[in-house]
C-alpha cells in the first residue's frame, strides 16, 4: 500500500469529505510525526506502536571502495517498535 | 513531550478543518488501514517517512531466563520499519544526549 492508495482509502471511508480532505489529513499527520522525532519528541500510538531515536555514537568506518578510514559522527536513528495488537493481527501464526 | 492520537486529532481539526470526531475518526483511520494492510500481508509505503515491511522469522532456540529451561521461540512474522533518507537525515544531527525513550 502506497501514500496515495492509503489517501484513497481513507477518502471511501470518509464520503462526508472532499477527496482533498484525507489527502491533506495524511500529509498533516505524517509532517507532524516527522516534527515530533526531529524535536526529539517520542511517538506512542496505542494498538499500533511507538516511534523513538536511538543514539549511535562516533565511530571510526572506512571507505569500502579505496580502504581509508573515515570518522563517522555520532547520529541519531529513528526506530519502530510494533504495539500488542499490530504484532498479534500480523502474526498469523499465534492465533 | 510524546506525541500522542489526541495531538494528530488536534491538529487536524485546526489545521485541515475536520470537526472534532473527524478528526479524531481519521486518525484512528489512518493507523487502522497501515494495520490492515500489515495484517493482510501488503507492506506499506509511506515516501518521505518509511516503510513497513514484514519479516518471516523461523522458529529458534531460546532459553527462560529465569529458568534456564530451554523452550523454542516459535515462527513468527513481524514488521519492521524502515525510515526514509528525508527522516534519517532529519533526525541525525540532533544534539540529545542518550536515546530518547
Amino acid at each position: 500500500m502506497t501514500k496515495s492508495e492509503l489517501i484513497a482509502r481513507l477518502a471511501t471511508r470518509f464520503p462526508q469529505l472532499v477527496a482533498k480532505d484525507a489527502d491533506f489529513a495524511v500529509k498533516m499527520i505524517l509532517d507532524e510525526m516527522t516534527a515530533a522525532l526531529s524535536r526529539g519528541d517520542r511517538i506512542e500510538i496505542r494498538g499500533f506502536g511507538s516511534f523513538a531515536l536511538n543514539y549511535r555514537p562516533p565511530r571510526t568506518g572506512r571507505n569500502p571502495k579505496s580502504g581509508d578510514k573515515v570518522q563517522v559522527p555520532a547520529k541519531y536513528v529513528p526506530h519502530f517498535k510494533a504495539g500488542k495488537e499490530l504484532r498479534e493481527r500480523v502474526d498469523h501464526s499465534n492465533g | 513531550m510524546t506525541l500522542t492520537k489526541a495531538e494528530l486529532a488536534d491538529l487536524l481539526f485546526e489545521k485541515v478543518g475536520l470537526n472534532k470526531r473527524e478528526a479524531k475518526d481519521m486518525v484512528e483511520a489512518f493507523f487502522e488501514e497501515v494495520r490492515t494492510a500489515l495484517e493482510t500481508g501488503d507492506s506499506v509505503k509511506l515516501s518521505g517517512f518509511g516503510n513497513f515491511q514484514l519479516r518471516d522469522k523461523p522458529q529458534r532456540p531460546g532459553r527462560n531466563p529465569k529458568t534456564g529451561e530451554e523452550i523454542p521461540i516459535t515462527a513468527r512474522r513481524v514488521v519492521t520499519f524502515h525510515a526514509s533518507q528525508k527522516l534519517k537525515a532529519t533526525v541525525e544531527d540532533l544534539k540529545l544526549h542518550g536515546d530518547v525513550q
